[in-house]
């Protein structure tokens, strides 16, 4: 399947913004973490579709995945 | 801190000074100082731009000592856009330099007389009022270089632009912030307007010869800021996002969530968000040789600010604020930083407030007046404002009002002031603040993003409307009292989250006066600003009725998520119930 994967603000440095992937059925949002060589210590939000979700989630076709480290303002 | 300067201006006869002992506004700063003065002396039916109203100029409690991250100053009246009771708060140097002076608060009385513009100078040895007709009409930044020119490089300068002086609602009070520009402001709820009532120009505060403010017990004091720093140093969104980033490290993430109010409120999700992004101008900023990291005043150590300069390198202004790229950006389908930089100079040197400016074209857009993107468009309405044509004043007058010019129903405000950049249908929590706050829509009177969106002091779904009443009480509780010591609002990210932070705080207010509050007390002082802010309004005429969003929010579902504001007017009515 396919799915869009987001990287913002210092998770995107060295690695990209945004990348199709091609992964396998029963992938979790974890598994793509590591996939993409970043320390899950670091993600604090994480997105699929524009919700919250968490990294035991099962990705889906079609799904955009965005990963943010700690973030504020306002 | 031990004394309140009171400036009488007068119709006619020379404006009178005099200064007193703080008597029962003992203890006080920031937003409690302004709003329990606002509270005790300003008639809640008095015409803001009256006689009557006054204007609260405070320090916070913290302010002026060695307390990291407390430098912010309050300035409060009965606000001239929402006819509530305000306070608006701003960074820069006004409030160390006027705690250094000693004065827990400027209050200036009475009203000009409609042809005069005064200056007020304020150093160690008194306070000197004078005429001063040649700044007429001069924009803040003009403003400010006569002043340095007369009163040298190191005094903090509050000024107003040409908006304040034709007490314009969205008009600004401006403090210098370390490099002596006039970037840091007091933006919301028209307080310029005030000042510019008042027939005063600008404030002069020189602090040659004073140190810091000595606390109680030195020892403790030191040891509490330290452990406090330490907190703010180790929370991720203070020691790396905001320092790297600044606060426009929001638009991504809005955006993702689908809660970045577009062209007018529209949609969820702008096109164009990351050529906007904070990530985008900090890296532009680096590749300019500009300064993506910056204090707004000594003593602040996340440093959320930078400076923006253009493709040769030379100061456009600071780095906008989120909230003001949104309000000139997204919300306008504008997707130039440069020109959001330019309309962000304009702001700051006309003196308007950035979002209500901002949401103001964008509904000027709606109404057809200009299409949405023209950037040139909105760069010609703030020339317009500048002059003061009859268009640009109706720019200056807020979202409200021009939308009702332009007959546009669709007009994103609370009690007369615009709703930021958080979409009420898709962060709730927040909405819940603007509907309920005594400030009118005001997203730092309770930051329900932090917990809807940024999971920071635990995590309330944004797009449901359980659980957004109780959040929304809890934050502006939290809040009111952040707003009385002085401390900028971003601190409020390490305290939500580690409890020693938070200890940190309390530590530092107890060393610095001698006290023993707790983490309740200072919860109680929020709940006292709060209540008094709510009685003056109802006083003033508001009623649980006009704690309501406008009806568009329950009525259009916004995309992509196509959700509704459905939290209810019956739950809205227990954000206060404390
Ligand atoms: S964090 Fe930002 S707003 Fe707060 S004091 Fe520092 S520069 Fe000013």
């Amino acid at each position: 399947m396919r799915v869009k994967v987001k990287l913002f603000a210092t998770l995107a440095k060295g690695r990209f913004g945004e990348r199709g992937l091609e992964l396998n059925a029963s992938t979790t949002v974890l598994d793509v973490v590591n996939l993409v060589g970043v320390d899950s210590n670091d993600v604090a939000l994480i997105f699929v579709n524009g919700r919250h979700s968490s990294f035991d989630y099962l990705l889906q076709e079609d799904d955009r995945l965005s990963l943010f480290p700690p973030i504020g303002g306002g | 801190m031990d004394k309140i300067l009171r400036i009488k201006m007068q119709g006619s006869g020379d404006p009178v000074v005099s200064v007193e002992n703080l008597g029962e506004y003992a203890g006080l700063g920031g937003r409690a100082m302004t709003s329990m003065v606002v509270a005790k002396e300003v008639p809640p039916d008095c015409h803001p731009l009256g006689a009557k109203n006054k204007l609260v100029i405070a320090p916070g409690m913290l302010s002026g000592t060695a307390a990291a991250m407390s430098g912010r100053i309050s300035i409060g009246c009965k606000s001239p856009l929402t006819g509530t009771i305000k306070e608006s708060n701003a960074g820069g140097q006004a409030a160390q330099v006027l705690a250094r002076l000693g004065y827990a608060a400027i209050i200036i009385e009475g009203k000009g007389n409609g042809k005069d513009l005064y200056k007020i100078f304020i150093n160690k040895d008194g306070v000197k009022v004078s005429v001063d007709n040649g700044l007429k009409m001069l924009g803040n930044y003009a403003t400010v270089e006569k002043m340095k020119a007369e009163f040298g490089e190191k005094v903090a300068i509050i000024s107003i632009g040409q908006a304040g002086e034709m007490k314009l609602p969205a008009a600004s009070i401006a403090c210098t912030d370390m490099e002596q520009r006039p970037t840091r402001h007091a933006g919301r709820g028209g307080v310029g307007a005030v000042m510019g009532a008042k027939g005063v120009k600008t404030i002069i505060l020189d602090d040659a010869g004073l140190s810091n403010r000595k606390p109680v017990d030195e020892q403790k004091f030191r040891e509490a800021n330290r452990e406090f720093v330490n907190g703010i140093r180790k929370h991720g969104v203070t020691g790396q996002a905001l320092p790297a980033y600044g606060t426009n490290v929001l638009t991504n993430i809005l955006n993702e969530a689908g809660g970045y109010p577009t062209h007018n409120f529209r949609t969820g999700f702008f096109e164009g968000g990351a050529k906007i992004s904070g990530e985008e101008q900090a890296r532009l900023m680096t590749e300019r040789g500009g300064q993506p990291t910056h204090g707004c005043h000594r003593g602040c150590i996340i440093q959320c600010s930078g400076i923006y300069v253009d493709k040769n390198g030379n100061y456009i202004s600071k780095q906008p604020e989120y909230e003001t790229v949104w309000a000139h950006g997204g919300h306008c389908g504008i997707d130039d930083l440069d020109k959001i930089a330019v309309l962000d100079r304009m702001d700051d040197d006309i003196g308007l407030d950035t979002i209500d400016t901002g949401v103001a074209i964008g509904v000027a857009m709606d109404g057809g007046l200009l299409s949405f993107g023209d950037a040139d468009g909105a760069i010609n309405l703030l020339k317009e404002v500048e002059k003061g044509t009859p268009l640009g004043r109706l720019i200056g007058s807020g979202a409200e009002i021009i939308g009702k010019v332009l007959g546009v129903e669709r007009v994103p405000v609370v009690k007369g002031q615009a709703i930021p950049a958080y979409d009420p249908r898709s962060v709730k929590g927040v909405a819940v603040t603007y509907a309920t706050s005594t400030m009118g829509a005001d997203h730092t009177a309770g930051y329900g993003v932090a917990t809807n969106i940024l999971k920071v002091g635990g995590f309330v779904d944004p797009l449901k409307g359980e659980g957004q009443v109780d959040l929304s009480r809890n934050l502006q509780i939290a809040t009111a009292a952040i707003d009385a010591t002085g401390m900028c609002l971003f601190i409020a990210f390490p305290i939500l989250d580690q409890p020693e932070t938070f200890n940190a705080l309390v530590d530092i207010i107890n060393a610095m006066y001698g006290l023993n509050l707790t983490g309740d007390d200072v919860a109680a002082l929020g709940k006292k600003i709060l209540s008094a802010e709510r009685d003056f309004n109802k006083k003033a005429g508001f009623t649980k009725e006009h704690d309501r969003l406008p009806t568009f929010f329950k009525e259009e579902s916004l995309p992509p998520h196509n959700t509704v504001f459905d939290v209810t007017d019956e739950d809205l009515d227990k954000v206060y119930n404390f």
